[in-house]
């Protein structure tokens, strides 16, 4: 019966292989989800003087949601953000990432703001506690600040549905 | 015997010859200057390059966070000389690491159960191997010497000379 | 014009291939002498259109065709020509053509220089490539067609990557899918004995020369491969376990299996269901490997531009080619018949002994290149595997495989004499053993690392000289007489392990005892290493053809005196400003300095972050590998292979023969 053996192997190969197909080598999971969201305290884009901590999200469920000027997906996000916001779904706090051309308040005066605040996290230290590595990422955080979801890439309508709607739906929003 | 004393001599001399010095010899010339290190603190730095090889650029496809150019890898290699500046050591700088990105951005896997095949598969394979080869002696090893037979022999033995006088 | 000419000849290649792996199978099983004669008219004609089509690429290629996709995707006016031509292979598309093409070539051969071969095993043998013939086609053709147009054409073209712009990929490419694809001969002998259920001694012998000359094809680009990326990635590392290399590792691993374990199976009669397996095992590993590069399954930096429905294309390819060939393995296993016994201690139990290790190490790289894979399959989270678990895995696997070809060699046949192997070997083993403990203490202290790589090396290099010497004490005339008369199998062998041996010396001394500096310079400035002073004279600016580049030169003095001069450079690619660093060499004998420029210190670039490396005896790898290529192809020049020697005429009782040497 060992003669089977390698067709066998060869088999069991194949099936993980063909698998394979439909996974993206490099997505990867956030080792945050389950744990509570790094505090931090960052100036706000367009107003010096004010700060934002996630502390001052606590007792909601909300959304942070990374991008920059300079990302070009993060424009093709930006439309479905608006309706977003308009639509009741929870708050969106924009997390300016490595904004070094201080485009943000500009921008955003332009196209519209979706955002409840703009944190303005210069050099990146922020984005690095929140295990970020390029833009759009965004995370859904809970009212006692537990991240329970993070989206890589640009949020559409699909996105939403299947991925961030039936999490809201269990939390209980 | 000769012959094997200058292959060995031959073998000790060439390394050397590659090796002339491991320590600079002294500077020459007043006017030049010595090219400080790219580094601020070149201990750091060697302690930096040495951590970061085995560590995965998260934005790149396939490359180490040691050589890679991009942005990202540039704020994570900032981000570790703080750390160690701050005197933490190799092990911690990898659980900060991973607390934040996963066990993705480690080169070398972490032995924990669902790694376990993949570091003991090695050592598995090659104890199968053996065993496989063990099995098969076993069943093969020949029964006994072939007797040959002394008139054959005698005739081969005649056939040697014959070649040999040629 | 040409490039739908290109088309069509594709498409009349593949009818040609339908023919080829059709008619002269069926000819074969129904005994039908006609139908195999179409084996190898239809193998020619295949080659001459998939040449034809190459050509219509290579064409448009060089007149700057831009109404191509390919070309404009991977060429550009002023790319030079000589990369123009290498374009072709640069991209999934083209080279894939040439894969397939390199499939017709090695057929073309095979039907050439089988005059000597039964009808029946020559039609199997052809039709079967002829199968796998159709399978790359058809993908060609569906998939990714190297002729498909646009219109408007660009103005010109995305250029190539600018990594792939050095002479060092302008031979890997053809070199490696030589080896990749020649295992497919070793693979269609196989599949031809299983069908035929004719698995003697004689089809090892077919098979051998045709499996070796794949396997130094392959080693020989696997090393330019290295080689190149050590001259071209700015860092002196030539190895990173990337799944792109171990993907053309693996088949490799399995081909050094294989050629050993046909030396047994031609000699002996021997482990004859094993070698089958072996065959076909090489190049389904090169199909896993083609599958592995081009699907997207698995992240690297070499792997092309992917798409998942090519990938879903070659893994049912891979699915039915690999799985029909076990499946017949598995039916006809119960008919091969293994003779001979050995003992513990003889030519067959150390080669066993060899396959053993080297399947564990390909094992070990096969688990590795895919448990990312089957972790995340499995929902079980992502991980990466690197060159520390490679490293830390591969070096303890394969150095027993490297000391038993110390001993192998040696061996007899059947039944070997131990106290006679450590009577002729003893003294090696006590030199090899001084040098292993001693070395290093002269050289930077204790390193048990380069210990081992020293012992094995000296072992197998002494080990080598012990075998010549041993082999000509019985031999009769002058020296150069006596070497010459020797066979080319046995020089081809002995080569090719003395150059292993050289190139593990090689790794062993560059991996334990490179040295580096990383400094900032501006002009006037100087730093040290190894002896030598390097100092920065100043940079400037040039245009190239196809790029901008800052260049920079730096002198370089050993003990006072002008040794020589280096002019590493940091270029823009004009057409995709990708930039890259184009490192200084200066090689010899014992050692390369290697200097490679870093980023610029300030905005006019005067002073830049230099690295400067010290690589002691680095080109002894290049050297062994070198040696081990020769001693491939001697050794598969070998004049047993080029006799005709007819079944019937070999005596039955084989006596001296089968145990001679």
């Amino acid at each position: 019966m060992k003669r089977w053996l390698p067709l066998l192997v060869f088999l069991i190969l194949a099936g993980f292989l063909a698998k394979g197909l439909f996974l993206n080598p490099r997505e990867v999971p956030s080792p945050l989800i389950g744990k509570a969201a790094p505090a931090f305290s960052l100036p706000v884009v367009g107003n010096a003087e004010a700060a934002f901590t996630p502390e001052s999200m606590r007792g909601q469920v909300w959304l942070l949601n990374v991008w920059a000027p300079w990302c070009v997906a993060c424009r093709q996000e930006h439309a479905f953000l608006m309706q977003l916001a308009r639509s009741g779904a929870p708050p969106i706090v924009g997390l300016n990432w490595k904004d070094k051309s201080r485009e943000a308040d500009a921008l955003l005066a332009r196209t519209g703001n979706p955002y409840r605040a703009v944190p303005d996290d210069l050099d990146g230290r922020v984005g690095i506690d929140y295990g970020v590595t390029g833009t759009p990422e965004t995370y859904l955080i809970d009212r006692d600040g537990i991240v329970r979801l993070k989206h890589v890439g640009p949020i559409d309508e699909s996105a939403w549905n299947k991925k961030f709607e039936p999490k809201l739906k269990e939390i209980g929003t | 015997m000769k012959n094997w004393l200058l292959a060995i001599l031959l073998a000790w001399a060439l390394p050397a010859l590659a090796l002339d010095t491991l320590t600079p010899a002294p500077p020459a010339g007043p006017a030049a200057r010595e090219a400080p290190p790219t580094a601020a603190d070149p201990e750091i730095e060697q302690r930096l390059v040495k951590l970061a090889t085995d560590l995965r650029c998260l934005v790149c496809q396939n490359e180490s966070l040691a050589g890679s150019h991009s942005e990202l890898a540039e704020d994570l290699r900032r981000e570790i000389r703080d750390q160690m500046r701050q005197g933490k050591d190799d092990n911690e700088v990898i659980a900060y690491l991973t607390e934040r990105y996963g066990d993705f951005v480690l080169y070398r896997p972490p032995f924990k159960p669902v790694t376990w095949l993949l570091w003991l598969g090695p050592l598995l394979f090659l104890g199968i191997g053996l065993a496989i080869w063990y099995v098969v002696l076993r069943r093969r090893r020949a029964a006994a010497p072939d007797t040959v037979d002394a008139s054959a022999l005698a005739a081969a033995a005649r056939i040697l000379e014959e070649k040999s006088d040629k | 014009m040409i490039p739908e000419l290109g088309n069509l000849a594709l498409i009349l290649a593949l009818l040609l291939a339908i023919t080829q792996a059709v008619l002269p199978i069926w000819g074969a099983q129904t005994g039908n002498a006609t139908l195999m004669r179409v084996a190898r008219p239809a193998a020619q004609g295949q080659f001459a259109f998939l040449l034809l089509a190459y050509a219509c690429l290579l064409h448009a290629f060089v007149i700057n065709d831009f109404t191509v996709v390919n070309v404009a995707r991977n060429s550009f006016s002023q790319l030079p020509v000589v990369y123009r031509v290498t374009a072709t292979w640069g991209s999934h598309e083209g080279s894939m053509l040439m894969w397939v093409l390199m499939l017709a070539f090695w057929t073309l051969a095979v039907s050439l220089f089988s005059r000597r071969l039964p009808e029946d095993m020559v039609a199997r043998v052809i039709g079967v490539m002829g199968v796998i013939s159709v399978g790359f086609i058809l993908f060609l053709l569906a998939t990714s067609n190297p002729f498909l147009r646009i219109h408007p054409a660009p103005l010109d073209g995305n250029d190539m990557n600018p990594l792939l712009q050095d002479w060092g990929m302008i031979i890997h490419p053809p070199m490696l899918y030589m080896g990749y694809v020649g295992f497919a001969v070793a693979f269609a002998f196989a599949i031809a004995a299983l069908i035929s259920g004719r698995l003697d001694a004689a089809w090892a012998r077919w098979s051998r020369p045709w499996t070796t000359v794949a396997w130094a094809f392959l080693t020989l680009g696997i090393v330019l491969g290295s080689w190149w990326a050590y001259r071209e990635l700015g860092w002196g590392g030539w190895w990173f376990w990337d799944p792109t290399e171990n993907a053309s590792f693996m088949p490799w691993i399995a081909g050094t299996a294989l050629i050993h374990s046909l030396a047994v199976t031609e000699k002996r009669g021997t482990f004859k269901a094993w070698t089958v397996l072996l065959a076909l095992s090489a190049f389904s590993l090169s199909l896993l490997g083609t599958f592995l590069v081009r699907s997207g399954v698995l992240s690297s930096v070499h792997a092309f531009a992917t798409d998942p429905s090519r990938g879903a294309f070659i893994l049912g390819f891979l699915v039915v080619v690999i799985g029909a060939s076990l499946a017949l393995y598995a039916w006809r296993a119960p008919r091969m018949i293994s003779g001979g016994d050995f003992t513990w201690f003889s030519r067959e139990s150390l080669l066993l002994a060899n396959n053993v290790v080297l399947l564990a190490a390909l094992g070990s790289v096969l688990l590795g290149t895919l448990y990312p894979l089957f972790m995340d399959a499995l929902g079980l989270g992502k991980i990466s595997v690197g060159p520390p678990y490679f490293n830390a895995v591969f070096v303890p696997l394969i150095a027993p495989a490297l000391f038993l070809m110390g001993v192998g060699p040696l061996a007899r046949w059947k039944d070997a004499s131990l106290p006679d192997a450590v009577t002729r070997l003893k003294w090696a083993l006590a030199i090899a053993v001084a040098t292993g403990l001693l070395l290093p203490f002269t050289l930077d202290g204790f390193n048990p690392w380069a210990s081992l790589g020293f012992f094995l090396a000296m072992w197998i290099a002494l080990s080598v000289l012990v075998a010549f010497r041993d082999r000509l004490k019985h031999a009769q005339g002058p020296w150069l007489e006596r070497l010459r008369r020797l066979p080319r199998g046995f020089w081809g062998m002995q080569l090719a392990h003395f150059g292993l041996a050289w190139g593990v010396a090689g790794i062993t001394l560059v991996s334990n005892y490179e040295t580096e500096r990383d400094v900032r310079m501006e002009p006037g400035s100087f730093t040290e290493l190894a002896g030598y002073r390097f100092t920065f004279v100043g940079s400037e600016e040039y245009e190239g053809p196809n790029f901008v580049a800052a260049r920079a030169t730096i002198e370089v003095t050993q003990d006072g005196r002008r040794a020589f001069t280096l002019r590493p450079e940091k270029r823009i690619y004009n057409a995709s400003g990708m930039p890259m660093t184009e490192a200084s060499l200066h090689p010899n004998f014992f050692r390369d300095i290697y200097v490679a420029l870093g980023e610029p210190l300030d905005d006019s670039h005067t002073a830049w972050a230099v690295r400067v490396y010290h690589k002691p005896f680095i080109n002894w790898l290049w050297i062994g590998a070198a040696l081990l290529v020769l001693g491939g192809f001697l050794a598969a020049s070998d004049r047993r292979y080029r006799i005709a020697v007819k079944p019937e005429t070999v005596p039955a009782a084989a006596g001296l023969k089968a145990q001679g040497a």
